[in-house]
């Protein structure tokens, strides 16, 4: 492991299908990474390409059927947590493991008030009593910036706008000051000021606690402005992974350039098109064999198609999956 | 921007929604959540309204109120000549299909026990003539339209990631030609390519069948490439309504000068160089905004008057329309007349 401290999140290999009536999906192939302490990992990659996926296997959050972890290990501090039992996983998942989910809804329960949801792990994994668990969720809804916090706690979700709830995702992931946080798109619904904020919040957590972060997002100014890392992925495997300033000075993979330079700028007028990458990403009904960004790919060649790539080093902590990038000077590189 | 004199298909004017709170388990009326407090609005035929601001400052709620899936507090919205809030249930859904919207939330919006095909023919079956192929064709179409395969047809919303997820939407929002589609933070959860298949794609409908949308985003970048216009929110209110490039190259409302210069770059060297203007302090409750401008609290400009005289949303200069005392009608040399009763006439939305 390059830049010496131990890393506290650890995956391997990690590999889950959806058993489905017309056949496994394969979601997410051999995805390996590591995340340090108080380091930020952005994740950027196309829809539908395993990021949301990934991230709920290592902790365990798929219903299964349909979904099954084949393969892989995840090391939280040292130890395997994809083989442990299910109330040591609850208990992992709420102390030590914040996660904010992609789609607020689904993990807000509409029959509970917002004040009653938030408080619930404080009071489970925390030991806090009422009042002080009352308090400390007030507490955690203002730092997220919800006016009038105290008051909104009785609330209910659906009284609550998008990004409201969102933040009160946010703050419930927050509230037991975890190891690591790992944020499925936790800012598609705030607006620029709020997301400021939420940002600046993330960066003083890192600080003070040095709590590592996985921010899955397709938003690149975002990734430009609080990223250490990145890391993209496509068709379930990770493509590339760089420091964020080499990835957007230097990026290597195709499917990597093509995404940056699909970024409209704050300049760009309308009459324009925006720019499109061409063509849709394999539904992956086996294991890819090949390159599989082959068919959208400027660049493949014969060896493409037979051969999925490996995942090679071209710089200091920078990695690419593509015969072309790659080049055959470089060796390959496990993990 | 369309022809000289576009016609307006959508007229709202001092469009209220307040949600009552109640307290206590005698569920006692304490007060209102002013979620949409006088907002008064026209969008011509054939454009694209943006409208943005501050996350809970209301944008949802006038989509659904514009759309009649809230009955507005008070106010009125005419869609195409017609009030929208004074139409019965069955005349509402004849003109229904004109109208649509894309959800912000595409997780609360799709009926988990019916398979993507049967959630985007459903309008179809529900107010079009196809029947088998001829709709399962119309539904491969808007699948494709939107980047999704169609061999997930017979799959059900929780196969899907969230970007796919809200394509459904789109989808089903596309299938009946509407007219008019309030688009509620419709590329949110996207990547950049697919955010931009989809803009690309209600860009060509806008231009091949004339469609007009209003276009609830937080993303500046992409309000500025869609919209022709763009109205700025704050707390329930309209802060400055004005053309998009006027809006960008200099916006006159301090809140949109403060807004527009949070938008991140997507290039880390010109983003640790960027200069923001951070807003001091936090955001009133929509419950009990603050007395006089709604702004007032949090604005770097805000002198005594501010705190006791609410601004009217006036035109200031020809399409652009500000609420603050600052920013004074700014009068081209022929109109030097015009003082107080000309932008008197000239404010939005009190002129009928
Ligand atoms: N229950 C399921 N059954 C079958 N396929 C599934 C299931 N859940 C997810 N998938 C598929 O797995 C793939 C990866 O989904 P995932 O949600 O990880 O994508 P994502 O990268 O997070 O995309 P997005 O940016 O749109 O959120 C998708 O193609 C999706 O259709
Ligand atoms: N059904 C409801 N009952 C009570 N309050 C509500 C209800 N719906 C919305 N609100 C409140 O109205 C305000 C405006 O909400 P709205 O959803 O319109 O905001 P928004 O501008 O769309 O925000 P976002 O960008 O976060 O989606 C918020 O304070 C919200 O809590
Ligand atoms: S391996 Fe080949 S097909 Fe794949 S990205 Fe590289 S050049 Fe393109
Ligand atoms: S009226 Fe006063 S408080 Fe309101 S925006 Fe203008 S200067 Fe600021
Ligand atoms: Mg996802
Ligand atoms: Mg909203």
């Amino acid at each position: 492991m390059p830049d010496g401290a131990e890393p506290v999140l650890d995956v391997r290999g990690l590999k889950t299908v959806f058993r489905t009536r017309e056949g496994d999906v394969h979601a997410v192939n051999s995805v390996s990474f590591h995340l340090r302490p108080g380091e930020l990992l952005g994740v950027v990659g196309e829809s539908g390409s395993g990021k949301s996926v990934t991230m709920m296997s290592l902790i365990g959050l798929l219903p299964s059927p349909p979904a099954q972890v084949q393969a892989g290990q995840v090391l939280l501090d040292g130890k395997d947590i994809l083989h442990v039992g299910n109330t040591q996983l609850q208990s992992i998942r709420g102390a030590r493991i914040g996660f904010i989910f992609q789609d607020p809804m689904t993990s807000l329960n509409p029959v509970f008030t917002v004040g009653n949801q938030i408080m619930e792990p404080l009071r489970r994994h925390m030991g806090l009593t009422k009042a002080q668990a009352q308090a400390r969720a007030a507490e955690l809804l203002d730092l997220v910036g919800i006016p009038d916090a105290k008051k909104r706690l009785s609330g209910y979700p659906h009284q609550f706008s998008g990004g409201m709830r969102q933040r009160v995702m946010i703050a419930m992931a927050l509230a037991c000051d975890p190891r690591v946080l790992i944020a499925d798109e936790p800012t598609t619904a705030l607006d620029v000021t709020i997301q400021a904020q939420i940002l600046e919040l993330v960066r003083d957590l890192r600080r003070k606690l040095g709590m590592a972060i996985i921010w899955i997002t397709h938003d690149l100014g975002v990734i430009a402005g609080i990223a250490d890392r990145v890391m993209v992925m496509y068709a379930g495997q990770v493509v590339e992974q760089a420091p964020v300033k080499e990835l957007f000075t230097r990026p290597r993979h195709p499917y990597t350039r093509a995404l940056l330079k699909t970024i409209p700028r704050l300049g760009g007028p309308r009459g324009d098109r925006l720019q499109v990458i061409e063509g849709q990403p394999p539904i992956l009904m086996a294991a890819p064999a090949a390159c599989p960004f082959a068919p959208r790919c400027a660049h493949a060649f014969g060896r493409c198609l037979h051969e999925n790539p490996q995942r090679r080093p071209v710089g200091l902590g920078h990695d690419v999956a593509c015969h072309w990038a790659a080049g055959e000077t470089a060796g390959e590189i496990h993990a | 921007m369309p022809d000289a004199s576009p016609r307006k298909l959508v007229e709202v004017r001092n469009l209220k929604m307040h949600f009552p709170i109640t307290s206590g388990i005698l569920r006692r009326h304490a007060g209102d959540v002013k979620a949409v407090d006088g907002v008064s609005f026209d969008i011509f035929e054939g454009e694209t309204l943006g409208l943005v601001g501050e996350s809970g400052c209301g944008k949802s709620t006038v989509g659904r109120a514009l759309l009649r899936l809230y009955e507005a507090t008070s106010g009125s919205v005419v869609i195409d000549g017609v009030d929208i809030a004074r139409l019965g249930q069955k005349e509402l859904r004849r003109i229904r299909p004109k109208m649509q919207m894309v959800f912000q939330d595409p997780q609360a919006s799709l009926n988990p026990r019916m398979t993507v095909a049967a959630i985007i023919g459903e309008p179809l079956a529900e107010h079009t003539g196809l029947r088998g192929n001829a709709r399962l064709a119309r539904i491969h179409e808007l699948m494709d339209q939107v980047g999704l395969n169609r061999a997930f047809a017979n799959r059900f919303p929780h196969a899907f990631s969230g970007g796919q997820r809200q394509r459904i939407g789109i989808a089903r929002a596309l299938a009946l030609n509407p007219r008019f589609i309030v688009c509620d933070e419709p590329i949110a959860a996207l990547d950049v390519s697919i955010q931009a298949q989809v803009v690309n794609l209600l860009e060509d409908l806008q231009d091949r069948l004339g469609l007009t949308y209003l276009f609830i985003s937080h993303d500046l970048s992409m309000v500025r490439h869609i919209a022709d216009r763009v109205a700025v929110m704050y707390l329930g209110q309209i802060a400055e309504l004005s053309p998009r490039d006027a809006l960008y190259a200099n916006p006159l409302h301090p809140y949109a000068r403060a807004l527009l210069s949070a938008v991140p770059e997507p290039d880390p060297t010109l983003e640790s160089s960027r200069r923001r203007i951070i807003l001091a302090g936090d955001v009133p409750s929509p419950a009990n905004p603050p007395k006089g401008c709604n702004f007032c609290t949090r604005c770097p400009q805000a002198q005594p008057v501010c705190h006791d005289v609410k601004p009217p949303l006036l035109e200031v200069t020809p399409g652009r329309h500000v609420a603050c005392h600052f920013v004074p009608p700014i009068t081209a040399a022929a109109g030097s007349t015009g003082g107080p009763e000309a932008s008197e006439r000239n404010r939005q939305g009190e002129d009928r």
